[in-house]
């Protein structure tokens, strides 16, 4: 019984710079993540945090840069091969289908692995009901580590804000990823709400093995549940280590703090 | 919809399956089957494929039968003895009702060992003093939470060698040479097992009528927790009294909700089932029991009335949102079963055929849908007990065509003291003794207790023993109470709080207060009278319900204090009061402790101020104190006191509420009025 070892890079981004028009977004940003860790970005408002998953989730194509992801080096991702690969992600805003059921919302999340066709589906024969009873075990699994039995029928704009976000993770676990990417999974929530979300993330990586990339911006949550740590600011890199390291970095704590000038 | 059709047809085929050789009586016949392993392997043995217990995993509804459990057990015990556990060793269980749990509980008896149930939400540290107390060396729990506990207090408790887990979630990192899991503790028992084939059955063979067969620790709210030891006659005495009063067998269905260190949860779920064979469902978590309920429509039914009260609110609420005529149809309908209802239930009483016509469209359109609402469309018996239930509460569940009775019993009685029979039951009595249960009033007043029930002793602790179980075995339960004229026992209240009016009539203050925090409107009672010459209360509103209240008649107010002191207030609170003196003038016992005074207090009483327990118990000699000024006011004739009243704000500072209160005569009735004859009879 012994932790999940990191092991080597699995996702690299190199020399990435994103600009919209004349903002620029991110100016030549760097950074590894290895398998099995939970890796942070932080930065204050506007650094460019969300900017850079949608770089790796495909959303937004860079000017400049390569992003390697097992291996394979490209220029720019496409979402759906994000997705097929093995990469999912949930929003800061959420984005779930607010009158279907919890089960439902985790059950899109499946979508991607289902093989049978549409009509197939739809009138649920032979190979297609099999599916998905197999999908439908696997939601379940998903339920029961989440905690959310009780709401498995209930219409998730019905919940309260915290559980969307755990159902939000319920539907990106769906897919099995390999990378999980959460855009400040923790925002808006109460101190208890937090504490059950930083164990979701924690077992996520531990039972599953998931390697995790999470923007947050509550410091203290980062520190503690992060093996690794990139700081952002100005769309500039500034800072990446371990916590300590971070947490002792004077460009840190000037963009966090402030300097006197 | 997957999981629903799913769980049924799996409960369908089970009961399809279901082997009914047997009547009901036979299942109450436990003559030489007289300890817990051999009831297992005689229902492993008759009845085999009959469904023994249920667990909801990831939706679907999971069964095991008699003979797998039997199997799952041995495999169990077997993993215990390999681990050195035997004969009169203790052994921990903490967790949900879940079970691996209660296979642990009958892995235990079968190897002559003792399980102690301790309460799975007990923080780390209450847990020290039973783990050191019984010296304990093996615990069987849930998951990774107990598992943080145990660790946490293995330094104060170090004869605790092992730790079984039942999840092994999040549980991957922890290195703690003292855990083992459950799987693993099962693979251990079918090596031992298959090494020393007949080690169980000699052990079994051992197995004594007369030892103990469990433990259990009382929660210790006076003092530090006792352990009481249960044998297995103790228990299954306690068990053959339902058994046969009620008539369960083994087609009944429970869901266990309760903490299984609870006497009340554990006699029914484990003790009953293993009498009458029947089936227990575990939920699929503490938070989907009422989704749970519904889809095993159990027919055997208890629980406490605080859960009894909390599903009455939820449908009142939810009637109070629904659309007119719906609402106009339940308040109509639910008038009528008030009437007639608990009439029908009981087959006591003449019900016209107007009347059975229209509660039979009245099931159709309403009592049928609450029913299967509230997860009781098949229940035939439901007991509640813990705590005084209200009149209106109880006439609720019954009117709806539920059989709710109340019974009263005791860790130390095994659970079994009095029960209500079918067809005379009454929400303020707890009911006659049941068959083979002694119990007589004390001249102070209090109930004592004695039938094969009454518990061995104290675990460790003689001087507790004697105390309350004398040498001819009565057990001294330390409430007051009496019979009535029908036999049935009264619980009034805690024996040491009774007391006497100047003429001698007996005041039980907490029947008093009961019997007024029974009306919405009023939140918390405070009564007073030992050793005075009548006796008065101090109440506090609750301001939601007197809120809601105002604020249909169009009355305004500022807060709590304001509302308190309204004339409009006064005069309904006044009209609660003497109702309850109208009933208790009914009773010869008590018609003298009728309220004769009443003040509403401008502030509620909290336990920040150190008022109230934090579970809401009155501390009456800290309010005697503090509130002196007032209670001489209410033995004085003045009408008004002015009163500064100590806070305690919830930042830390303190402060002073000052008001003057106005003091209220009620109305008192002359004992045994005859217009007072309308109790709550049923």
């Amino acid at each position: 019984m012994s932790a999940r070892k990191i092991g080597d890079t699995i996702l690299s981004v190199e020399g990435i710079s994103l600009s919209f028009g004349g903002v620029q977004a991110l100016s030549n940003i760097s950074f590894d993540v290895r398998e099995h860790e939970v890796r942070a970005i932080i930065g204050p408002n506007g650094a460019g945090k969300s900017s850079m998953l949608n770089v790796i989730n495909g959303v937004y194509h860079p000017q400049e840069g390569t992003i390697t992801y097992r291996g394979e080096k490209r220029e720019q991702m496409d979402p759906h091969h994000v997705a097929a690969q093995g990469i999912a992600r949930t929003f800061q805003s959420l984005a779930l289908f607010k009158g279907m059921s919890v089960l439902d919302n985790i059950m899109t999340g499946r979508n991607l692995k289902m093989k049978s066709g549409i009509l197939a589906q739809a009138i649920r024969i032979g190979a297609a009901e099999r599916e998905e009873v197999a999908h439908r075990e696997k939601v379940e699994h998903i339920i029961d580590f989440l905690e959310i039995q009780p709401y498995r029928k209930t219409p998730v704009g019905r919940l309260p804000y915290g559980l969307q976000k755990r159902v939000d993770l319920g539907r990106a676990l769906a897919m099995e990823p390999k990378v999980l990417l959460l855009d400040e999974p923790m925002a808006g929530m109460n101190v208890e709400e937090k504490q059950d979300m930083c164990r979701f993330v924690l077992d996520v990586n531990d039972e599953f093995g998931t390697t995790v990339v999470l923007i947050e911006h509550d410091m203290g949550v980062v520190m503690d549940i992060s093996d690794r740590v990139v700081v952002l600011d100005y769309g500039k890199k500034i800072g990446d280590g371990s916590p300590d390291e971070v947490r002792n970095n004077q460009a840190v704590i000037d963009a966090y703090l402030g300097v006197q000038h | 919809m997957m999981t629903h059709s799913l769980a049924a047809t799996a409960l369908r085929t089970q009961r399809d399956k279901a082997v009914t050789e047997e009547g009901p009586g036979v299942s109450a016949n436990v003559t030489k089957l007289d300890t817990f392993p051999q009831l297992l392997l005689r229902h492993a043995a008759e009845r085999g494929n009959h469904p023994a217990i249920r667990e909801k995993d990831l939706g679907i509804w999971q069964t095991w039968t008699w003979s797998q459990v039997l199997d799952e057990v041995r495999a169990v015990s077997g993993g215990l003895a390999s681990l050195g556990f035997k004969r009169g060793d203790r052994l921990a269980i903490i967790g949900d009702n879940r079970p691996r749990l209660y296979w642990s509980i009958s892995a235990a008896q079968m190897l002559g060992g003792i399980p102690v149930p301790l309460y799975q939400d007990a923080a780390a540290q209450e847990m020290t003093f039973p783990l050191q107390n019984a010296e304990i060396e093996i615990a069987i729990v849930e998951d990774q939470e107990q598992v943080d506990k145990l660790l946490e207090i293995l330094p104060q408790c170090p004869k605790l060698k092992y730790i079984v887990y039942d999840d092994p979630r999040g549980l991957r990192k922890y290195d703690a040479s003292q855990l083992i899991s459950f799987e693993a503790l099962q693979e251990r028992g079918r090596g031992f097992n298959a090494k020393n084939p007949a080690y169980l059955d000699e052990e079994i063979g051992k197995c004594k009528h007369a030892d103990t067969a469990a433990m259990f620790y009382t929660s210790g709210t006076t003092g530090v927790p006792k352990g009481v030891v249960l044998s297995h006659e103790n228990l299954i005495f306690a068990g053959q009294a339902y058994v046969s009063l009620d008539q369960i067998t083994e087609d009944e269905e429970l869901l266990a909700y309760m903490p299984l260190a609870w006497i009340g949860q554990n006699a029914f779920s484990y003790t009953l089932s293993l009498i009458a064979g029947f089936c227990v469902s575990c939920p699929e978590s503490g938070e989907t029991v009422m989704i749970d309920v519904r889809e095993v429509g159990p027919t055997f039914y208890f629980a406490p009335p605080a859960v009894l009260e909390g599903m009455l609110t939820r449908v009142m609420v939810q009637m109070e949102d629904a659309g007119f005529v719906k609402r106009k149809m339940f308040h109509y309908f639910m008038a009528l079963a008030r009437r007639v209802g608990g009439k029908l239930l009981s087959g006591t009483e003449q019900v016209g055929p107007l009347d059975r016509l229209q509660y039979a469209l009245g099931k159709l359109l309403v009592y049928g849908p609450l029913r299967n609402r509230l997860g009781m469309s098949r229940v035939r018996i439901a007991y509640t007990f813990g705590e005084a239930i209200g009149p209106d509460l109880f006439v609720f569940y019954r009117s709806l065509g539920v059989n709710l009775k109340q019974l009263y019993a005791s860790t130390e009685t095994s659970a079994v003291i009095t029960l209500h029979e079918n067809g005379k039951v009454r929400s303020d009595t707890v009911g006659p003794p049941l068959p083979g249960v002694e119990v007589k009033i004390a001249e102070s007043g209090e109930v004592l207790v004695r039938s094969p029930g009454v518990f061995v002793g104290y675990y460790k602790n003689p001087e507790a023993t004697a105390e309350v179980k004398d040498a001819d075995g009565w057990f001294h339960t330390g409430d007051a109470g009496f019979f009535d004229k029908d036999g049935h026992l009264r619980i009034i209240d805690r024996a040491k709080d009774v007391g006497r009016l100047k003429d001698g009539t007996l005041f039980a203050p907490k029947y008093l207060e009961n019997k007024l925090k029974f009306f919405p409107h009023i939140k918390e009672v405070v009564a007073f009278g030992h050793g005075r010459d009548c006796a008065t209360a101090m109440i506090n509103i609750d301001v939601t319900a007197v809120g809601d209240w105002a604020e249909r008649r169009n009355l305004p107010y500022a807060g709590y204090t304001d509302l308190a002191g309204k004339e409009a207030v006064y005069e309904l609170i006044w009209d609660c009061v003497v109702k309850a003196n109208l009933d208790l003038s009914s009773d010869p016992k008590l018609a003298g402790s009728q309220i004769k005074r009443f003040v509403i207090l401008h502030k509620e009483l909290d336990a920040d101020d150190g008022e109230l327990t934090r579970t809401r118990k009155v501390r009456r000699r800290i309010i005697a104190d503090k509130y002196a000024k007032i209670i001489e006011a209410l033995y004085s004739d003045s009408d008004h006191v002015e009163f500064d009243a100590q806070v305690k704000f919830e930042d830390g500072r303190s402060g002073a509420i000052h008001a003057d209160l106005k003091i209220w005569d009620a109305k008192i009735f002359k004992g045994n009025a005859s217009q007072a004859n309308q109790g709550n009879g049923q």
